[in-house]
C-alpha cells in the first residue's frame, strides 16, 4: 500500500458529522441569505398585492355576493397586455408600480404629483361596487380607495374646468399590447366634472382586502360604477381637469358604438347586440335583467333632461 | 384484391382516429360543464360559443382540404374523409346554435328569433347554419344516387357560402381584435385559390371544327 504524500490534515479540520450529514440544508440557507442581498429590493416590493386595510361602507353592499376573487383576477380587459381576457394575468407582472406619481393638472389652483404612497395613507374605505361589462356580463368586486372628490378638493379646480381626463400608464417595454393599434395608446378615459365629483366615484387603489393586482390596474384606477367597465380607467398617471369634453380611446375606436356616456341602459342597445340582460359570471346564463345606471339610480339626476339614446 | 383490402383497412382506421379526434372537444366541453365549470374561466358560456365556433371552422378548413390535397398528393382515398369532416362542422353549427340558445337567450326561441333578425352578424352566423342543414341530410351517397351526381355537386357548393358566412360572422363579432377571424379568413381564402383553376378535362374525341 502506497503511503499517503498528501498535506497533512488535523483532526480539527475533520468537517463535524452534523454538519456533514446537513450539508444541503446549510448551503441552501447560505445561498437564500447571498441572494436576498444581491438581488434588488424591487423583486419583492409591490409585485404580488399586500394587505390593504380600510373601513368597509355599508353603504355600498349589492344583493349579490362578491365574485370570487380567482374570476376578478384572471378575467380581464386590459388590452396593454394582450386581448384576450387570460393575457393580462399573464403579461402584467411586467408592470413596475414602484415609484409610481399621479401628475393632477390641467384647469385647477393648485396642480400637484402625488405618489401612491400619499394616496395609500388617505381614508380608504371598501365599497362593494357591481361592474358591468360592455360587453354584457358582470361581477361583484370589493374596491378599496377613496371618492375622487376628496382628492379633486386638494388641486382645486377652476371655475374653467368641466370635465376630467384620466390617462393610464403608457410602458412600450412593460406592456406587449402597445405594439399592436387596436386602440390609441395611451388610453384615455373621461367624465364630465359633476360625473367625477359624484360620491359613487372613487378613486381606487385596492380590492379584496388587497392592494389592486397588476391585472386589475395596478396601482390606481377610477371606478365608475354606473358606467360600462371600460370608463373605469386603470394604472392612471395623469389626471387632468379640462374645458372642453376629452377623447376617450374606445369612442374613437369605434364612434357608433362606445359613447363618451356609456351609462349603463338596458334600453339603449349597443349597435351589434343587446343590453337588455346580463350574465352575472360565472353563471352559464344571461339571465340577469340589466338595470338602468346598472342600478345606481342616485346618478339619474345628472342626466335630467338628456336623451340617454343620442348620449349613449 | 389484398391491397384493395388492406388499403380499406388503412383509411377505416385512420377515419376512426380521425373521428375520435375531432369529438374531443365537445366531450371536453360536456365534461367541463359537468364535472370542472372552473377549467372554463370566469364565463363559461363564453368559453363554450367560442370553442365551438372555433371547431366549426376547423372542421370547414379540414373538409375544403380534402379536394387540394387529393390533387396534389393524388391519394384519391382522401375523399372518403370529407364527408365526416362535413358533418363535424354540422355538428359543431348546432351545438354553438343550440349553446346560442340555451346560455344567451334562455331557450326562448321567438327571443332568438328577434336578436337573429335584427343583429347582422348572428343574422349571417344563423343563415351559415341553415345552408349546412340540408347539406348535413343529403350528404349519404343514396343522395348522390337520388340528386344524380351534377345536381348534388352544385346544391354542395354551398360549403363555399357557410365558411364565407362563418368568417363574415367571426369578424363582425369581434370587438377590435381582429387577429384570429382574419387568420380564418385566409385560410378559407388560400383553400378557395388552391382548388382552382378546375382541371381542364380530357376531350377525347371532340370533332375538330370545320
Amino acid at each position: 500500500m502506497r503511503s499517503w504524500s498528501g498535506p497533512k490534515i488535523l483532526s480539527s479540520e475533520i468537517t463535524p458529522k452534523e454538519l456533514y450529514l446537513n450539508r444541503r440544508q446549510w448551503i441552501a440557507g447560505s445561498g437564500a441569505v447571498i441572494a436576498a442581498s444581491v438581488l434588488p429590493n424591487r423583486a419583492k416590493a409591490a409585485t404580488s398585492p399586500e394587505p390593504l386595510k380600510a373601513t368597509p361602507n355599508t353603504a355600498f353592499k349589492p344583493s349579490d355576493p362578491a365574485t370570487d376573487k380567482k374570476l376578478a383576477t384572471t378575467y380581464n380587459n386590459f388590452y396593454e397586455f394582450g386581448t384576450g381576457k387570460g393575457d393580462p394575468a399573464r403579461n402584467a407582472e411586467a408592470l413596475t408600480i414602484r415609484p409610481w406619481t399621479i401628475e393632477i393638472a390641467g384647469e385647477v389652483a393648485k396642480p400637484k404629483t402625488i405618489g401612491i404612497e400619499d394616496i395609500l395613507k388617505m381614508e380608504l374605505e371598501e365599497r362593494i361596487y357591481r361592474l358591468r361589462c360592455v360587453e354584457a356580463w358582470s361581477m361583484v368586486i370589493p374596491w378599496i380607495g377613496l371618492p375622487f372628490n376628496k382628492i379633486a378638493a386638494l388641486v382645486e379646480p377652476t371655475s374653467k374646468a368641466k370635465f376630467v381626463r384620466f390617462t393610464t400608464a403608457n410602458r412600450p417595454d412593460e406592456m406587449p399590447g402597445l405594439r399592436s393599434r387596436v386602440l390609441d395608446w395611451p388610453y384615455q378615459e373621461g367624465l364630465r366634472l359633476d360625473e367625477a365629483m359624484h360620491p359613487l366615484t372613487l378613486l381606487t387603489v385596492g380590492m379584496y382586502g388587497e392592494t389592486l393586482p397588476k391585472q386589475n390596474g395596478a396601482p390606481v384606477r377610477i371606478v365608475v360604477p354606473w358606467k360600462y367597465g371600460f370608463k373605469s380607467a386603470k394604472s392612471i398617471v395623469k389626471i387632468e381637469f379640462t374645458e372642453t369634453q376629452p377623447a376617450t380611446a374606445w369612442n374613437l375606436a369605434a364612434p357608433s358604438e362606445y359613447g363618451f356616456y356609456s351609462n349603463v341602459n338596458p334600453e339603449v342597445d349597443h349597435p351589434r347586440w343587446s343590453q337588455r340582460k346580463e350574465r352575472l359570471l360565472p353563471a352559464l346564463f344571461s339571465d340577469r335583467a340589466t338595470e338602468k345606471f346598472n342600478g345606481y339610480t342616485d346618478v339619474a339626476s345628472l342626466y335630467a333632461g338628456m336623451d340617454l339614446r343620442v348620449n349613449y | 384484391m389484398s391491397r384493395a383490402i388492406g388499403r380499406n383497412a388503412i383509411v377505416s382506421s385512420t377515419k376512426s382516429v380521425a373521428f375520435a379526434a375531432l369529438l374531443m372537444p365537445f366531450v371536453a366541453i360536456v365534461w367541463a360543464i359537468i364535472y370542472d365549470p372552473v377549467s372554463l374561466g370566469a364565463n363559461p358560456a363564453e368559453a363554450i360559443l367560442h370553442q365551438t365556433g372555433d371547431w366549426i371552422l376547423n372542421a370547414l378548413l379540414l373538409t375544403l382540404a380534402i379536394t387540394p390535397l387529393r390533387r396534389m398528393t393524388g391519394i384519391n382515398d382522401l375523399i372518403r374523409f370529407r364527408r365526416m369532416f362535413g358533418l363535424f362542422a354540422a355538428f359543431y353549427a348546432l351545438c354553438h346554435m343550440l349553446a346560442y340558445l340555451a346560455f344567451d337567450r334562455l331557450f326562448d326561441l321567438s327571443d332568438m328569433a328577434r336578436e337573429i333578425v335584427k343583429r347582422p352578424f348572428i343574422l349571417v352566423g344563423f343563415l351559415a347554419f341553415l345552408i349546412l342543414i340540408p347539406l348535413a341530410v343529403t350528404s349519404t351517397r343514396g343522395w348522390v344516387l337520388r340528386l344524380g351526381g351534377k345536381a348534388w355537386a352544385r346544391l354542395h357548393k354551398g360549403i363555399y357560402a357557410v365558411a364565407i358566412l362563418g368568417s363574415v360572422h367571426y369578424l363582425w363579432l369581434v370587438k377590435r381584435d381582429l387577429t384570429w377571424p382574419l387568420i380564418y379568413s385566409a385560410a378559407f381564402l388560400l383553400l378557395f385559390l388552391a382548388r382552382w383553376p378546375k382541371p381542364v378535362p380530357r376531350l377525347v374525341g371532340v370533332r375538330k371544327a370545320g
